[in-house]
């Protein structure tokens, strides 16, 4: 899908990206993470030529982006920035309209799209077209962001932090929201973030940036359990990886299922971090767990938390 | 203890206009109009039905005493309106029944009294509408709304008699060509601001490098008084239009309109420049990169993004530069400009303080009435902001 090939980027004195290749493929959803000028942010502009590499090539479907007019490539991206970046004084209509707009499509398409966009993010579009930006809570905000960035179905979505300016709670339905739309749509999306929790709830693959180099490349479980370096540890969080492997898998994988426990029974999409709260605000040991649709399918013991039951 | 004064303003104002209605002389009686008048205080002209002028004043003066709520404000609001209208109506009243006593060649003027009660019940009234939880559109046109009875009374030639209105009768024509004159000065004034101002104001916004020097120099020349700056133009222009015939053909020369209209581009310049910077400065940067990651080209950024949001504030700009112009313009008679100003100037050169307002007046109205318009443009525009 995209494609960067020993890219560097200088700001003046200052080495934005050293050297970087990463080749993201169609449908994966890829967390760039890091401390601030980590040079995570430089990498995604790249991507869209908001910020021109120095050195090096990136490929976009196979081509040198130099190789388009920067506006044509930008169209074929979705964009999504921080709430901040809507347009004040146009309408959640006509900001969802953007680029459909430029890609001049005809009126009727446009509007039947951006009815499907707000119901998708679950904004009813009787209530919210006409709106303006301000009149929004600030997720709702973010929600015309995502829907913004969707909407002339690009092959390719880049965001920007774009949960940054949201509370703990909104930011987590949104998380939810988001990795719902990349398990339907199957979008190829490029995230970037300085939340390792967010990085380990949206990415199928997390790179962690320092100093414009790439520290680690690898799947969640892969950051966790195998840390390249004593910086990967520490940017994870020294005395919370347990926890945070707890975070990465479901009770269903580990649910013993000719057992039945008592209790009230939890579902088995929760992650294995939730029944540990559950267990440790209980006082239990066993919970008896049930399927989507409420049947019961088996038993969580304490000790499947460390390791899967036999 | 409980408060009893509730309105503290309200109390201000009222004993100022107690005080101006009981000492100042509410008209003044004159045998002509260059010697100055006698005073006739505001109670000689209290008599029989016309007391029940002292209604709304009771009005007003309850207004103190209670808790401001949106009822009593109203009704400080509409008592402050009637006070006023029949102060006019009063001096216009009065000013028929004595010119008719009095020779053909007398004059009746408004008095200190008059104006000081005039500006007291004005202030009331909008002192009050402030307070009213109102929308921005209905403040202005309550503001329209509480003067347009006086300019009825006007319409209606009830004030006719008065001195001042007898200036206007006897210099229509002056009157007439010296309004259009101030008019054409101020818009021929607007046109190369802006041509200058906005296109200058976005070269700094866009690179900032010379912005303070810009401004260090649009700030002196604001501080220089303009009758120097007229002053100053007269030398260099009289020297131009002598060298080159040709310009002097154009009209241009070291007086009149030329170094009128370059002396107050001058100073709008900085109003309009500083408003086109900080409207285009007030652009957040993440709208501007959002717009930008969206496959905008800069060209539709500049006029899809960036001009409607900076428009209000420009705007206001256009509103701050126009105003003044129209105050500057006045100042621009001595130069043989023309305009309202040279009405105001022959009053003050014969001593005749009506002519003096005459030109005055009509020049506080219209920068009024450019404010008021200007507003409820912005308004419109800015309908998106919070």
């Amino acid at each position: 899908m995209i494609e960067l090939q020993h890219v560097s980027k200088a700001f003046g004195p200052v080495i934005a990206i050293d050297d970087l290749s990463l080749a993201v493929s169609q449908g994966e959803f890829i967390v760039l993470i890091g401390s601030s000028g980590s040079g995570k942010s430089t990498a995604l502009k790249m991507m869209n030529r908001l910020v021109e590499h120095d050195s090096g090539r990136i490929l976009f479907a196979g081509d040198e982006i130099r190789s388009f007019p920067p506006e044509d490539i930008r169209r074929r991206m979705g964009y999504a920035v921080q709430s901040i970046g809507l347009f004040p004084h146009w309408t959640v209509e006509r900001n969802i309209a953007t680029v459909p707009e430029l890609l001049k499509w005809p009126e009727t398409r446009i509007r039947a799209r951006v009815t499907e966009l707000l119901e998708l993010l679950d904004l009813e579009p009787g209530v919210y077209r006409g709106r303006y930006p301000h009149q929004l809570s600030g997720g709702q905000q973010q929600r015309v962001g995502v829907a913004r960035a969707l909407a002339a179905d690009p092959e390719l979505l880049l965001m920007d932090e774009p949960f940054g300016a949201l509370d703990p709670l909104t930011r987590v339905s949104l998380q939810q929201e988001l990795a719902r739309i990349h398990r339907a749509s199957g979008k190829t999306i490029v995230l970037v973030t300085h939340d390792i929790d967010e990085a380990l709830r949206l990415g199928t693959r997390i790179l962690l940036l320092d100093r414009g180099r790439v520290v680690q490349d690898g799947t969640p479980m892969q950051i966790l359990a195998q840390p390249a370096t004593a910086f990967v540890t520490d940017f994870v969080g020294r005395s919370e990886v347990g926890i945070k492997l707890l975070g990465l898998e479901t009770v269903a994988g580990r649910v013993r299922r000719n057992e039945f426990g008592e209790g009230p029974p939890v579902a088995e999409s929760l992650t294995l971090r939730e029944a540990l709260s559950i267990f440790v605000a209980r006082q239990v040991d066993r919970l008896a767990v049930v399927d989507g649709e409420g049947r019961p399918n088996g038993c969580l013991h304490f000790a499947d938390l460390v390791k899967a039951s036999e | 203890m409980a408060q009893v004064i509730k309105n503290r303003v309200l109390a201000v104002l009222v004993a100022i206009g107690i005080g101006a209605g009981l000492l100042l002389a509410f008209l003044t009686l004159a045998p002509n109009r260059l010697v100055l008048g006698t005073g006739i205080p505001l109670a000689d002209l209290l008599h029989g039905w016309r007391n029940i002028i002292a209604v709304p004043a009771l009005m007003l003066c309850c207004g103190i005493f209670v808790r401001p709520t949106r009822l009593t404000q109203w009704a400080v609001v509409l008592a402050a309106v009637l006070l006023l209208v029949g102060f006019v109506w009063l001096a216009g009243d009065a000013a028929a029944r004595l010119s008719q006593e009095a020779t053909s060649l007398s004059r009746v003027s408004l008095g200190g009294g008059f104006w000081v009660l005039l500006a007291v019940t004005w202030l009331a009234a909008t002192d009050a509408l402030q307070r009213l939880p109102l929308a921005t559109a209905w403040r202005i046109v309550a503001g329209v709304a509480v003067i347009a009875p006086v300019i009825a009374l006007v319409a209606l030639g009830e004030l006719n008699q008065l001195s001042l209105l007898k200036e206007y009768a006897n210099r229509q024509d002056v009157f007439h060509v010296a309004f259009l004159r101030h008019l054409e000065i101020v818009g021929a004034t607007l046109v190369p601001t802006l041509a200058i101002g906005i296109p200058l104001g976005l070269a700094l916004y866009r690179s900032d490098r010379y912005a303070p020097a810009v401004f260090a120099v649009l700030n002196v020349i604001q501080t220089v008084p303009s009758i120097a700056l007229f002053g100053l133009l007269i030398a260099p222009l009289a020297l131009l239009a002598a060298a080159l015939p040709s310009l002097g053909a154009l009209g241009i020369s070291g007086i009149g309109l030329a170094p009128a209209i370059i002396a107050l581009t001058l100073y709008s310049l900085l109003p309009i420049v500083r408003s086109t910077v900080a409207g285009l400065g007030q652009v957040p940067r993440p709208v501007i990169e959002a717009a930008a990651g969206m496959g905008l080209s800069p060209r539709q950024i500049f006029w899809k993004v960036e001009t409607p949001i900076a428009l209000p504030l420009l705007l206001s700009g256009v509103r701050v530069t126009t105003v003044q112009a129209i105050g500057l313009t006045v100042v621009a008679a001595l130069i043989g400009a023309g305009g309202l100003g040279s009405i105001m100037f022959q009053g003050l050169l014969s001593s005749a303080l009506d002519l003096v307002l005459l030109g005055v007046l009509p020049v506080v109205a219209l920068a009024m009435a450019v404010d008021a318009v200007f507003r409820f443009l912005t308004l419109l525009l800015d309908r998106s902001q919070p």
